[in-house]
């Protein structure tokens, strides 16, 4: 089964990455982007009974920091 | 009875040969080195250091990898216990990581690598690590890091400045970091996180020794204990 993990960082938390990637993309003249972050994605391929619970705990414990960060799980059917 | 004190090396460590030598040079007793896949550390250990430099190519996110390796959770059981344990940048990025101290250590606000020595305020001298500075006491330790900007929200800012907590905060702008942490210590004041490098100011011919206190008052405060 493939799984999709997006982490981004949490409302509040200041982003320098993505105020950078905010200000380039001005530069180039790009208008009417209020804001920028920067996130991350991770694609796995687990076995298929890989329960809701251990997806979970792969987040917490090592996926995301959960002082700065939240994630979300997209689980794609096999094809 | 001699002192005994250990410094963590991970794949990509860089500064473990310097941490190594500051503690040779204060305590006279060879430091013993740890490997990141042992599951043990040496028997009676008075300290333990977990060095800067570059864990697992700071793959993920600084010092994520090495914070869930095999020795960490000997070092989170020791650290339990009372061991002392000192993190420097990436090892502050470690212990943040593995949960030993609070907060995460985020890009630099102005995004560059930042290697400059800078001017920190002592703001505990309470503690094994900061007795032999005075309170409020500034002092110059080189910085080297592209990710030290310190991040915690405000209530948990508000409670280790509460609990005295903040080590040292810098003198300068910086990193970004909130309210210019740049050492903070665990609730038993037994484990202490900094971003600037205390090892490489030891002795004038490094430019400085500033960092020199911070060694010699915690071989002191352990070997009269």
């Amino acid at each position: 089964m493939k799984v999709r993990v997006y982490v981004s960082l949490k409302p509040g938390v200041l982003d320098p990455q993505g105020r950078a990637v905010h200000h380039a993309l001005e530069g180039l003249g790009f208008a009417g982007v209020a804001d920028v972050r920067v996130g991350r994605f991770i694609e796995m391929d687990v076995a298929d009974d890989t329960t809701d619970d251990a997806l979970d705990e792969m987040c917490r414990k090592l996926l995301a920091n959960m002082v700065i960060e939240n994630y979300r799980i997209e689980k794609l059917e096999a094809a | 009875m001699a002192f005994r004190g250990a410094v963590i090396t991970f794949p990509g460590s860089n500064c473990d040969r310097d941490m190594a030598v500051a503690l040779e040079k204060v305590s006279g007793e060879k430091a013993l080195r740890v490997w990141h896949g042992d599951a043990d550390l040496p028997d009676r250990l008075d300290f333990i250091a977990i060095p800067g430099g570059f864990s697992y190519g700071d793959y993920l996110r600084c010092g994520a990898i090495a914070s869930r390796s095999p020795v960490m959770r000997a070092v989170i059981e020791a650290a339990g216990r009372g061991v002392p344990v000192l993190g420097v940048c990436n090892g502050f990025q470690v212990l943040t990581e593995s949960g030993l101290l609070p907060g995460a250590l985020m890009r630099n606000a102005q995004l560059t690598f930042t290697c400059r020595t800078v001017p920190l305020t002592v703001e505990n001298n309470q503690s094994l690590f900061t007795a032999g500075y005075d309170a409020g006491q500034t002092i110059a330790i080189p910085v080297a890091h592209h990710d030290g900007n310190f991040f915690a929200d405000d209530e948990t800012l508000d409670r280790i400045e509460g609990e005295g907590r903040v080590a040292f905060r810098y003198a300068d702008e910086v990193n970004g970091s909130q309210r210019s942490v740049a050492g903070v210590l665990n609730e038993t004041g037994t484990v202490l996180g900094m971003m600037p490098h205390p090892e490489r100011a030891i002795e004038p011919e490094l430019g400085g020794s500033d960092g020199r206190a911070l060694f010699e008052s915690a071989v002191r405060g352990l070997v009269t204990a």
